[in-house]
């Protein structure tokens, strides 16, 4: 009998210290989610201000002022343009 | 065999009275007391702890290592039809102080703070002479500078996280995206307009931190942050662009107060473009002015004059009252209605109604109007929009002014079928003109970009009737009509000018409002533009000369960005590059 409450004794300190090193274990893994999660925050905010800097990069008037300016192109008049038609059953 | 008793001599040890215990029961008992004694009070110090004062105790644990934190959620993005960015939200940090606590960092940390937020010393001072307990120093700092003002670890200076806006297309889309205030609240535009579903919901946690200030455990119910949709926009900002330069340089060049344009996609409603000059910058909102901040396009009605014209020969085309062929004596090129007197800009002799449209006469269109009685023309003006709100869920949408028929003269029914004495905004003048880009459709307007479902409007008049017109209106600009400058190479267009005399203290003034309004391509329609000029005063003020240009210019691009195939010879290719096309 006494042995046998032994045994159960044994049980239990080992059940016990398990839960301790478990419950340690879940708060680091867990304090490793939250760094992640924070990370792939910070990353999004990122990407919203690299959005914003390509749409402020790339307005239309920037374009178009680069395009006349720098690189001299113009749009072509009537004359100088062609139309090509679709060759038949072409989409 | 004799039995002895022993003599009594000696004592079995237990017995032995030497070993006798000599104490008195009460000690041991005391003693057994005193130990129930400490037991008790152990017993009765844990229920105190344990059930009387528990929620004291579990209070002062909790705010030991737990902690309640607001998750933040951003606004919803606008973008334009094809994901173009129109208005985003980036993290800013607000930068506030416990004005008591502050006063007490010394100067030189003062200093420092001053330059980290650009403001005089003396700013900053005022800021902390406040008796509040709470006052914003500065709000909208960006991140970097908020985490170096952190490092400063000042005394009684806190940061909290908020959103700033950015419009990246800036002045060119202001009027319809609008802006927020700093509160993330829509104050114009479809940032307005669309503000509960732009605006969203902060979730909260509560969370178990260590000593190191590190969250270990999740504790209780959490919310979840809920973003603000996104919300599309049918708006294409390629043709946007277009439509607001070309706008611009219209303004600029005929020296003009203000303008307005509107590109609307005929086969769904949507409108592509929405321009606006004056404008503003809405990243940068110091000193502006009313009429900058005007959508004109929505919320200003004008007399649209002769742009009106087309829909009175629509509906006496659809009443059977004249032919396309029909024809009208305009000459001398004026007419009197009781007492009043209307005339031609230039007389014309006999003309068919279709050239009545071309050479835009209000003779011929007021005799035209004439032939039915004012009840009918009310009703066709009322169904294609006239003087009821287009219903775009936008803040300021005007109804315009379309008097009710039983109030009607004869001479107003006259001048109101050439556009005088009734009021229209641009956009209600736009979406009018549907009806003959759809066959006799009046198409609903959307200004949320609509996924290809096919849309359908309400017939007013009958296809054949809108033919017809389409090829008035096509004629209108023509060498013979009244504005060939409106013409788009590779295209067959059509369209009506207007010039009206503006309202002034109840007269007419010498000030125009020219416009033109038209469709293209004619043989399959697929775009309706606007054009509104107000008060051109650089030598023209004719429909066709001021606005004229600028349609075409924003017509051509627009058929153009949407690849529209072309139904008038330019130049076509010969079949050699064809094959060797893709």
């Amino acid at each position: 009998m006494v042995r046998f409450n032994m045994i159960l004794l044994l049980i239990a300190v080992v059940c016990a210290l398990g839960v301790v090193t478990s419950q340690h274990r879940a708060r680091k893994l867990f304090q490793d989610l939250e760094s992640e999660q924070e990370r792939a925050r910070q990353l999004d905010v990122e990407y919203g201000q690299l959005q914003l800097e390509l749409s402020t990069w790339a307005t239309h008037p920037r374009v178009e002022q680069i395009a006349r300016s720098r690189l001299h192109m113009v749009l072509p008049d009537a004359a100088g343009r062609v139309v090509a038609p679709l060759p038949k059953g072409a989409r | 065999m004799v039995v002895r008793r022993r003599p009594q001599r000696g004592h079995r040890f237990t017995e032995s009275p030497v070993l006798q215990l000599a104490l008195q029961g009460w000690r041991s008992r005391t003693v057994g007391l005193l130990l129930m004694a400490a037991f008790l009070a152990l017993v009765a110090r844990g229920f105190y702890l344990q059930v009387i004062n528990n929620d004291f105790l579990q209070e002062k644990g909790d705010s030991r290592y737990r902690r309640d934190i607001e998750v933040s959620a951003s606004r919803g993005k606008i973008t334009d039809r094809n994901g173009d960015m129109l208005a985003v939200s980036t993290p800013m940090k607000s930068i506030w102080a416990i004005p008591g606590d502050a006063r007490t960092m010394a100067a030189d940390q003062k200093k420092q703070l001053a330059a980290l937020l650009e403001m005089s010393s003396r700013e900053l001072d005022g800021k902390l002479a406040s008796e509040k307990t709470f006052t914003f120093v500065k709000r909208q700092v960006p991140p970097e500078t908020a985490d170096r003002i952190a490092k400063l670890k000042l005394p009684g200076v806190h940061q909290e996280l908020e959103y700033r806006r950015y419009y990246p297309t800036g002045d060119m889309t202001a009027h319809i995206v609008g802006f927020t205030g700093v509160d993330d609240k829509g104050l114009e535009g479809v940032e307005l307009a669309f503000q509960q579903s732009l605006l969203g919901h902060p979730g909260s946690r509560t969370v178990i931190r260590d000593r190191r200030g590190s969250i270990v455990e999740d504790v209780g119910a959490t919310k979840p942050p809920q973003d603000g949709k996104d919300v599309r926009l049918a708006l294409d900002s390629k043709i946007q662009y277009l439509a607001f330069s070309n706008l611009k340089a219209a303004v600029d060049t005929n020296n003009a107060k203000a303008g307005g344009a509107i590109v609307i996609d005929a086969r769904s409603g949507e409108i592509l473009a929405l321009a606006n000059w004056p404008t503003y910058n809405p990243n940068n909102r110091h000193s502006l002015s009313g009429a900058q901040l005007r959508n004109r396009a929505i919320t200003d009605t004008f007399e649209p004059g002769s742009v009106m014209k087309p829909f009175t020969a629509a509906l006496a085309l659809d009443r059977g009252k004249v032919r396309f062929d029909t024809v009208i004596n305009t000459a001398p090129g004026k007419l009197t209605i009781g007492t009043a007197t209307i005339s031609d800009a230039h007389p014309h002799g006999a003309l068919t109604v279709a050239q009545v449209i071309q050479k835009s006469s209000n003779v011929g269109t007021a005799k035209i109007a004439l032939g039915f009685p004012p009840k009918e023309m009310w009703e066709m003006f009322d169904s294609v929009g006239f003087g009821q709100a287009p219903n775009l869920g936008f803040p300021g949408e005007v109804n315009g002014r379309l008097r009710p028929w039983k109030t009607w003269k004869p001479i107003e029914q006259a001048t109101m079928s050439y556009g005088h004495g009734i009021a229209v905004s641009l956009v209600q003048l736009a979406r009018a003109y549907t009806v003959f880009a759809r066959d006799g459709e009046l198409m609903p307007l959307s200004l949320i970009r609509l996924d290809d479902t096919p849309v359908h409007g309400i017939r007013i008049f009958s296809p054949q009737t809108v033919r017809e017109v389409r090829a008035m209106l096509e004629m209108a600009v023509q060498p013979e009509g009244t504005a060939p400058k409106a013409r788009v190479a590779g295209y067959r267009v059509g369209g009506k000018t207007g010039t009206a005399y503006k309202i002034e203290g109840g007269v007419y003034a010498r000030k125009y409002v020219a416009s033109f309004v038209g469709i293209a391509p004619i043989s399959e329609p697929r775009l309706v533009v606007a054009v509104m000029i107000d008060e051109p005063s650089g030598g023209a003020h004719y429909g066709g000369d001021v606005a004229g240009p600028a349609f075409s210019q924003i017509m051509s691009g627009a058929l153009r960005t949407l690849g529209v195939p072309q139904d008038a010879p330019v130049q076509v290719a010969e079949s050699t590059a064809a094959k060797g096309a893709l």
